[in-house]
């Protein structure tokens, strides 16, 4: 399995360099999105300190589902992801290695640079560095969730007309509890309280994603091809 | 909570019309579904 | 195999189907009627005014039931779905996706009454209580699975992907709710909640429990009729 993994995984990353536009555009909303806010709430440094957390989280999860409807589209469109399935094998779990790649390239492309940047907008919100390093760690266990349960979106609404807002739709009522798990830590060690709870739940949400997910993806993939 | 009222009976309408509302959508389906 | 058992698998087809729904309907309907008339009597007569919360509280006997029914029809349909898309059944599929509109619909009214009653008790329309954000969480659960199974043409792969769905919602739901009662008792500022409040008496128990099985009589009654709509459109 570790084979198709590699495969797949080197390539989607060459396919994302050379269309470094299409890759850099989920920051381009990440900051647009945040930016919004001040402009939306007023500049008040002590409201925005308290919804920043909230604010970049959300911005988060919406750039990631945004990002991730292409993530099979275009291997659909250019015949490629049919192959790839055939090659895999007959059965729902040999399709892992490539459902498993497929996130994986997501979250290098679009989840990382989120969980590097998103300390720039700690600061622009007046953040205490305590809360922006809580922040940056919520982010890292939080986008590879995102990218697993995008990625089953993804496989769920391939081909269909209905595209980004449908996946919305879906996918960001499963990704609740991280929303809730990685906020309130940041906003637990904000106000100065331990944070070890939300850790704990949101590392546990992870784990569960992870393992609940590429079957999941898999099958949809089964019944979006067949 | 004096005005009370409003809302109880409002609840109660509210349940009423939107049984009734999916019934008639649900005839209007069924109408069609046999022609 | 016992032939009792096969008589029954005989009704797996849509078409032998067909004719069982439309003889059980009439009863439901008659059922609902019956069992409304009385939880409706018990819920606005019967039962003791509340001492802290008046006569306001009797929305409790439309908002909770509802909010049960909303939490039962969804894991019905993804029940059904789930045997449908397992043993390629269609008429479970079917059942599953004539489910969906009524689930959708309690849902919604247990929001609805929920505001009501949140306005009289607490001041404000809305509580972000643990309760009616979960709620608020179903109703986009539904909407997904509605939104999905219509974007898809081919009627089978619309039944699949929506169990798949609807499986994963089913599998999500403890979790989801478990988040949202962590996050409602972490901000105190939101510890109002609708639903206390009001101390149940048995007669008020008893009324709720009519008007959840009239509930209950009224989506199978419904879901029959839309199955059978359901079975003209696909089979003719």
């Amino acid at each position: 399995m570790s084979g198709p993994f590699a495969a797949i995984l080197a390539r989607d990353l060459r396919l994302a360099a050379r269309r470094r536009a299409d890759a850099l555009l989920p920051i381009a909303f990440f900051t647009v999105a945040i930016s919004l806010f001040p402009l939306g709430v007023g500049p008040e440094p002590q409201t925005l300190r308290q919804i920043a957390p909230g604010v970049v989280w959300v911005a988060a999860l919406l750039a990631a589902m945004l990002s991730v409807t292409q993530l099979y589209a275009g291997d659909l469109a250019d015949g490629s992801l049919e192959q790839m399935l055939v090659a895999s094998g007959p059965g729902t779990l040999d399709k892992l290695g490539l459902v498993l790649a497929k996130a994986a390239a997501h979250w290098l492309v679009t989840g990382l640079p989120l969980v590097i940047v998103a300390p720039l907008f700690g600061l622009m919100f007046d953040m205490r560095g305590e809360a922006i390093a809580s922040l940056a760690l919520t982010l890292a266990l939080g986008t590879p969730v995102l990218s697993l349960l995008g990625g089953l979106g993804a496989a769920l609404t391939l081909g269909l007309r209905s595209g980004a807002a449908l996946l919305i739709l879906l996918i960001v009522p499963l990704c609740i509890p991280a929303l809730i798990f990685g906020a309130g830590a940041v906003a637990a060690i904000d106000a100065g309280q331990s944070a070890r709870g939300h850790y704990s739940l949101l590392g546990a949400f992870l784990i569960f994603t992870a393992l609940v997910a590429p079957p999941a993806t898999a099958a949809a993939l089964r019944i979006a091809t067949e | 909570m004096s005005d009370y009222g409003f809302y109880l009976w409002g609840s109660y309408a509210v349940t009423f019309v939107l049984l009734f509302v999916e019934i008639i959508f649900l005839m209007k389906r069924k109408r069609e579904a046999k022609a | 195999m016992s032939s009792s058992s096969f008589r029954l698998f005989q009704f797996a087809a849509p078409a032998r189907f067909y004719g069982l729904a439309g003889a059980l309907i009439p009863w439901c309907w008659a059922a609902f009627a019956v069992l409304a008339a009385i939880g409706l009597w018990m819920g606005l007569f019967v039962a003791p005014t509340d001492a802290t919360q008046g006569d306001a509280y009797r929305i409790i006997f439309i908002h909770v039931p509802a909010a049960w029914m909303s939490m039962l029809l969804y894991l019905v349909m993804a029940f059904w779905a789930a045997i449908g898309w397992a043993f390629n059944a269609r008429l479970a599929s079917m059942t599953a996706r004539a489910i969906a509109p009524t689930g959708a619909m309690f849902t919604f009214l247990a929001l609805w009454t929920g505001a009501l009653w949140g306005r009289p008790t607490w001041g404000t329309w809305w509580v972000w209580d643990a309760r009616l954000t979960s709620e608020l969480i179903l109703l986009f659960l539904y909407a997904g699975f509605l939104s999905l199974v219509s974007a898809i043409d081919d009627p089978r792969r619309a039944d699949r992907a929506g169990a798949l769905l609807a499986i994963v919602g089913a599998v999500n739901i403890p979790i989801i709710h478990y988040s949202v009662v962590w996050w409602n008792t972490l901000h105190q500022g939101a510890s109002v909640s609708v639903t206390k409040g009001a101390s149940m008496q048995s007669q008020m128990l008893a009324a709720m429990l009519l008007m959840a099985l009239a509930f209950w009589m009224y989506s199978i009654a419904v879901t029959l009729v839309r199955v059978r709509c359901i079975i003209r459109e696909r089979e003719g």
